[in-house]
């Protein structure tokens, strides 16, 4: 920390702190020491504080708490000479300024100031569960915390693409002389939001403050931490959080005081002005403050400073091509022209073949292109056959591969896919299509990915696509006859007919203790993980994240218990866990790292269980929201009585097998039931139970113990006669 | 008069005129009549532990006498004298510790009103190394209880010490491996004396595994107590600015000197001189205030709790005296030159002597005693400004030269100053290591001796370890030396320092030479090795560090002590002159060689200062080389 900065930061974390408690005065004024303060969305209360200190602040008193903690860290600034060591201090100012910029922040909530127009706000525990897994799979390789303005509107949206193109998760905020980025980006039309990985935060630096409370909480959620392990929190989030944070324009007191509490958690800054740089490591991995002035040079180096590990692969298409631009869409009035849906037949399908039968890179387009369109035509039907060979190629793994076309498709700039099989769905923007994009250049997208992510099991890909409607017509017949084979072998598919279940350690660079072990009747509490997937994974890369647990001798078949996986879930939960059961939510159940999709809670009273799933912002009948729920079962920490799962395991024969399955199942939100229809419905019926999902209550019947207990007893839930739970 | 005078800082340089000037006979003069020095003492080879002696061991006569009376050769004959430095080395610091336990046990008991307990956590994580319990229990009976044990650890017979379970894992079962665990702090000092008489321990290896057992028992043991209670006692140094050398002294105010090494006496001295009471009658007697200020060890106890200035080091004792202007001069123990209360006949300069273990004819003796602490400290600052009067305007002579510090710096600390309180690691400083910013930390510690040149071979030398990345710490009268040239500034390490070691103080805002207090914080530097293996990636062990230890004008036995104990916990230790061994070839060859199989630490002996850095130098690469570690960045 050269001088110069840690002046700066303790001057602007002074600023931050009178600002801080001139408004918390204001508050308890008009509002009182007792008035209820929070953030929408949390079970982590003011995060920062919670981590750092163990503080649960609810009132304002509590956070003045807060703030006299944050008062007495407040350094005095370095000498011009014989000065006392600064960094320290500085990193104290930093630590200041994060507890302030929080209540700030959280203060302006209490007087609906936030979130800022256009703008994010506080990011909720929702938010950081559900992208759990994408950012241990490296998908979202890191994070780049934006502050200030670009020199010009071009060189944001040039910023900003170069992340996009990496994966990196975006946070834009703050301003630079009057201008912020938030601007820039909206007047260059680029979409803003979650799935287009560029998020908003707020327009002044303090509200630079949700990036970083939300990454802190990770450490909570998956790192198995406690509040108030304070040290322990910033450590976590220097080794397992990759964020950085990019200045644009001049780096004012507040910036600098807001880095140096970025600096404590492990995330280097990068300015495009002049500033001192701090080259050693050990508070950062790498340098903790740079300099770059090019822009065509900013993003590599903020990659190389922060030590992000990002895998691009170069496709040689017209447009831009990164995971994030997966959930960027294409409406009516973008729309060049469109595949399948209503407008037309498509389908996609990949089949292995022999390595003779194929040439490796062959992509042949049968029929017209999309520039050959007749005016006022914006479809087309499409058939795309993908031959896949390689020697550790399995029939098995078709199915899995063909999942990630979607995934593919959407990674285009300008390209929207949905469904899959015979109902899937593309569309092309005029952009796309005017800056060059192709309905062949799908294909080379298709080869190119499919030997990137799969070039262990996939020696040569060749692909063929049909635009017209009789080759069309022909080749789907013979997709459905493999749709139909594949159903049917893989709903023949037991826990039973297997020998071995896999493992799937990805989340351990989150969440160090914690393991799933996933069967063909369990799939990973992430739900994105099933039995075949592992499988592949394994048979792709054998050292990485899944590996092979041969089943052995079998403890207990109803429990679901084996010997084999007790040990080698003791030891790579790093000997935490002694004993692992596959089937109960009682019996020494499976741990969460923190992403499930769905948390299910046991209701002594209802001798039953209840799910909710994520995007459930509402009251349980056992008193705790999801979020609230999620805090007490992460971080790979067994807890009888609670479970993470995936939704698709409703269905499963082995869902809670061991505690009465379905029939234990008494409140679930009326949004699951619905999206897991059929398959649900199937289940009921065929465990003789066919009116068992109008006995399971939803939030409109119950969201409290005592109406859910009237409603239970009304309908004569079957819960309430099974033998007990403890 | 002196051909050497021209050695030292200028003030030095300046009061040596000034005395020779007066007539006044001074260190140097001294050390130029005892030319030449005794050879048989310089070569450790002549006994005088038994009435058929002495004896001497003829080095270079072939025909000359190769055994004593007794038998015992130039080997036993070295071993036993050097056993015998350390244990009276170990001896000073374990008794320092005992002063200020007692002085701990009388202020938690209430018996001592002007001490009281100001570091709270430190107490209670010393209580609970010393298994105290401490939850819903007073700091007063928590404290008690702590200084009984501490007591205890004194006499205590096996077992081992509370302390070194501080050191790492590797470093412990080595010493267990090697017998050299000590098993009480007096025992070890009693048990080399006895094996040192005539006809017990005859095996030069045996005698020197003891040796290393004796400074454990003082740098884990004796010294490490002290560090503990006085930082419970008079507040956990941080860093602070002040000043160094004789020009601190004021023309126009009552100066008192405190000169020693237990702050139990310093400190209160320099506590009671800002009662408003002894100012105003200062001021009735003509002065404008009252200065304190301090020489050899105590001063740097005061300096780094209180940032009472300088006045000098040890060689600078008898000039303070000649600057005319001192009304008092209160010593307790160790490093005090017998010499002081002639100097002090020539001014109206008043010594007081104040411990029951050290009486200095010449001197008044006033009994320092805890339970009356403020009052005697009063009391001796009022005889201090009645003396101010006397003083004969036509004697004074006081040195311009005086630089600025910064002082302070402590294991626990430097948790704080690279990472705050929040996060608070040495992460950074083991990375500037493996990153190869810093090429290692070495100790420049020890007294100053009139046989070198002064004070010059300490800038010297740490300019080119500065130079070269080293990271210095230091204490003691080797910190003074270099505070006086007015290198203990963050300023030095734009001067001085190689660009990684400059971008290190410049993240940090640190100097590059760290003062850690007096010579008895030495064991600061053990518990900030501990904290850098904690740290990780930098090996297991402390001998697997890339460190080092050099006292480069060592004179004291408390220095011999000093660097066995670094020696037996893994380091390399440079001393200047040689201790008196080299009249063994074996005992040579075992201090210089064979230890280094033991404990992997050794010692070497080099007069010139470039060449010190060089074989330390080299000494840090190997090890990081061992460790495989970065090559250094701007090489």
């Amino acid at each position: 920390m050269s001088k110069i900065v840690a002046a700066a930061a303790i001057r602007g974390a002074r600023v931050i702190a009178r600002e801080a408690e001139e408004f918390l005065n204001k508050a308890l004024k008009e509002h009182g020491p007792d008035a209820r303060i929070g953030f929408p969305e949390t079970a982590f209360f003011l995060p920062m504080a919670n981590a750092l200190l163990g503080l649960e602040v609810k009132t304002l008193k509590e956070a003045g708490n807060v703030f006299n903690y944050a008062k007495g860290l407040l350094p005095l600034e370095p000498k011009e000479k014989l000065w006392l060591p600064y960094l320290g201090d500085a990193l104290d100012a930093g630590i200041a300024t994060l507890l302030c910029e929080e209540i700030i922040t959280v203060l302006r909530y209490l007087y609906k100031q936030e979130p800022q127009t256009d703008c994010n706000g506080f990011f909720t525990d929702t938010i950081l569960r559900s992208l759990g897994i994408q950012l241990v799979d490296g998908r979202m390789p890191g994070f780049a915390a934006i502050l200030g303005a670009a020199p010009t509107n071009e060189i944001a949206v040039s910023v900003v693409r170069q992340l996009q193109e990496r994966n990196i998760l975006i946070f834009v905020g703050s301003s630079s002389g009057g201008r912020s980025i938030i601007d820039q980006l909206k007047e260059s039309g680029v979409e803003m939001g979650w799935d287009n990985y560029i998020v908003p935060y707020g327009r002044d630096t303090i509200s630079a403050i949700y990036p970083l409370n939300w990454a802190i909480r990770s450490a909570m959620t998956f790192g198995g931490l406690k509040a108030g392990q304070g040290k322990k929190c910033l450590l976590y989030t220097k080794e397992r959080v990759f964020a950085f944070g990019l200045t644009l324009g001049l780096v004012d007191d507040l910036k600098y005081a807001t880095g140096a509490g970025a600096i404590n958690m492990g995330f280097p800054i990068i300015a495009d002005t002049d500033i001192p740089e701090i080259k050693p490591s050990g508070i950062t991995t790498y340098e903790a403050l740079v300099k770059e002035f090019d822009y065509k040079k900013i993003v590599p180096r903020c990659i190389e400073v922060r030590g992000v590990r990002v895998k691009v692969s170069k496709i040689p298409i017209p447009v831009l091509y990164g995971a994030a631009f997966e959930g960027e869409r294409v409406r009516r009035e973008q729309l060049y022209c469109e595949f399948g849906g209503k407008s037309s037949q498509a389908f996609e399908l990949i089949s292995m073949r022999d390595s003779s039968q194929i040439e490796d890179g062959k992509i042949e387009l049968v029929g017209p292109d999309i520039d050959q369109l007749p005016e006022k035509v914006k479809s087309l039907p499409l058939g795309i056959l993908i031959e896949v060979a390689g020697r550790k190629l399995q029939k098995d793994f078709e199915p899995i591969l063909e999942r990630q076309l979607h995934r593919f498709f959407n990674y285009c700039m300008g390209v929207m896919h949905i469904g899959q099989r015979d109902m899937n769905w593309i569309r092309i923007s005029k952009d796309a299509f005017a800056k060059g994009l192709r309905v062949k250049h799908l294909g080379i997208v298709l080869h190119a990915m499919i030997h990137e992510e799969f070039g262990a099991i996939a020696d040569k890909v060749q692909i063929t696509i049909f635009t017209k409607e009789e080759d069309v017509q022909r080749e789907l017949i013979k997709a459905r006859q493999v749709y139909a084979e594949r159903d049917e072998r893989l709903g023949g598919m037991t826990d039973e007919s297997v020998d071995t279940f896999y493992s799937c350690e990805l989340c351990q660079s989150f969440a160090p203790n914690h393991i799933c072990v996933i069967t063909p009747e369990k799939v990973g509490l992430c739900g994105a993980y099933s039995w075949l997937d592992t499988k592949a994974a394994y048979e792709i890369a054998p050292s990485g994240g899944n590996k092979p647990i041969p089943k052995g001798e079998c403890l207990d078949p109803v429990n679901g218990e084996w010997a084999s996986v007790n040990a080698y879930v003791s030891l790579r939960s790093n000997r935490t866990l002694e004993r692992f059961s596959m089937y109960s939510i009682v019996n020494n159940p499976s741990t969460s790292c923190g992403c499930f999709e769905c948390i299910m809670a046991v209701i002594p009273e209802a001798n039953g269980i209840m799910i909710v799933h994520r995007d459930f912002s509402g009251m349980t009948p056992c008193g705790m929201t999801f979020t609230t729920l999620a805090g007490s079962v992460g971080g790979g920490i067994q807890t009888p009585g609670f479970l993470g799962v995936g939704k698709i395991y409703l269905t499963s024969k082995k869902f809670i097998s061991a505690d009465g399955g379905l029939r234990r199942l008494i409140w679930m939100p009326k949004e699951l039931k619905e999206l897991l229809g059929e398959k649900l419905i199937k289940r009921v019926q065929e465990i003789g139970e066919p009116d068992l999902l109008e006995k399971i209550a939803d939030e409109t019947i119950a969201t409290t113990s005592e109406e859910l207990m009237l409603f239970l007893e009304k309908v004569k839930h079957p819960a309430l006669t099974l033998p007990p739970l403890f | 008069m002196a051909e050497n005078k021209f050695y030292g800082d200028s003030a030095t340089r300046e009061m040596r005129q000034v005395a020779e000037d007066l007539g006044i006979q001074t260190v140097w003069d001294r050390e130029l009549l005892q030319q030449p020095h005794c050879g048989f003492g310089l070569l450790g080879i002549c006994c005088k532990n038994c009435n058929m002696g002495p004896c001497r061991i003829d080095p270079f006569n072939p025909n000359g006498p190769k055994l004593g009376v007794c038998g015992a050769d130039a080997d036993v004959i070295a071993a036993r004298n050097l056993l015998r430095h350390i244990t009276a080395g170990s001896a000073c610091h374990n008794d320092h510790g005992r002063e200020l336990t007692k002085a701990f046990k009388l202020a938690a008991q209430g018996k001592a009103p002007g001490y009281q307990i100001t570091d709270e956590s430190k107490l209670k994580v010393l209580a609970q190394e010393y298994g105290v319990k401490v939850e819903g229990r007073s700091l007063q009976d928590i404290a008690v209880d702590l200084a009984d044990r501490i007591f205890a650890e004194y006499g205590q017979q096996e077992g081992e010490l509370v302390l070194i379970q501080r050191a790492p894992k590797k470093t412990k079962e080595m010493w267990r491996k090697l017998g050299i665990m000590p098993r009480g702090i007096d025992r070890e000092v009693v048990e080399a004396l006895a094996r040192t008489n005539m006809g017990v321990d005859n095996d030069y290896r045996s005698l020197m595994r003891h040796g290393m057992r004796v400074a454990l028992s003082d740098g884990w043991g004796g010294s490490m107590i002290a560090t503990e209670l006085t930082d419970i006692l008079f507040r956990s140094p941080r860093p602070l600015d002040s000043r160094a050398n004789l020009g601190v002294l004021k023309y126009d105010q009552v100066n008192i000197l405190v000169h020693g090494h237990v702050p139990v006496l310093s400190d209160m001295i320099a506590q009671a001189a800002s009662d408003p009471e002894l100012i105003k009658l200062a001021k009735a007697k003509g002065a404008s205030g009252i200065t304190v200020a301090g020489v050899c060890c105590t001063a740097l106890e005061v300096l780094i709790r209180r940032g009472v200035p300088v006045a000098g080091n040890f060689l600078q004792q008898e000039l303070a005296l000649i600057t005319g202007v001192v009304e008092m001069l209160i010593v307790d123990l160790q490093c005090v030159m017998p010499s002081l209360p002639n100097i002090a006949g020539n001014f109206h300069t008043k010594v007081i002597s104040t411990s029951p273990r050290a009486h200095f004819p010449g001197s008044e003796y006033v009994e320092f005693k805890e339970e009356q602490g403020y009052e005697i400290a009063k009391k001796l600052i009022r005889a201090a400004i009645e003396n101010y009067p006397n003083r004969n305007q036509e004697k004074i002579h006081i040195p311009k030269a005086v630089e600025t510090l910064v002082s302070g710096f402590t294991t626990e600390y430097i948790f704080e100053m690279l990472g705050g309180k929040t996060l608070s690691t040495y992460k950074p400083l083991n990375d500037g290591v493996a990153m190869g910013r810093i090429r290692g930390v070495v100790g420049v510690v020890g007294c100053d001796n009139p046989k070198m040149q002064s004070g010059e071979t300490h800038i010297k030398l740490i300019k080119e370890l500065l130079k070269n990345d080293v990271l210095v710490v230091q204490t003691g009268c080797a910190a003074t030396a270099c505070g006086k040239e007015g290198l203990l500034t963050p300023e030095t390490a734009f001067k001085y320092c190689g660009k990684g070691l400059q971008e290190i103080c410049e993240a940090v805002g640190c100097p590059p030479i760290l003062h850690m207090g007096p010579c008895v914080d030495n064991s600061r530097i053990l518990t900030a090795c501990c904290e850098i293996v904690g740290a990780g990636g930098l090996g297991v062990g402390l001998d697997e560090l890339p460190v080092a230890g050099v006292a480069p004008e060592w004179m004291s036995e408390k220095a011999i002590a000093i660097g066995w104990y670094f020696v037996a916990s893994g380091a390399l230790v440079v001393f200047g002159q040689p201790y008196p061994v080299y009249g063994s070839k074996n005992m040579t060859n075992y201090v210089t060689k064979e230890v280094e199989e033991l404990t992997g630490g050794k010692w070497a002996f080099e007069i010139d200062p470039l060449k010190m850095a060089k074989i330390i130098i080299e000494h840090l690469d190997s090890k990081r080389k061992t460790l495989n570690l970065k090559p250094m960045m701007y090489q």
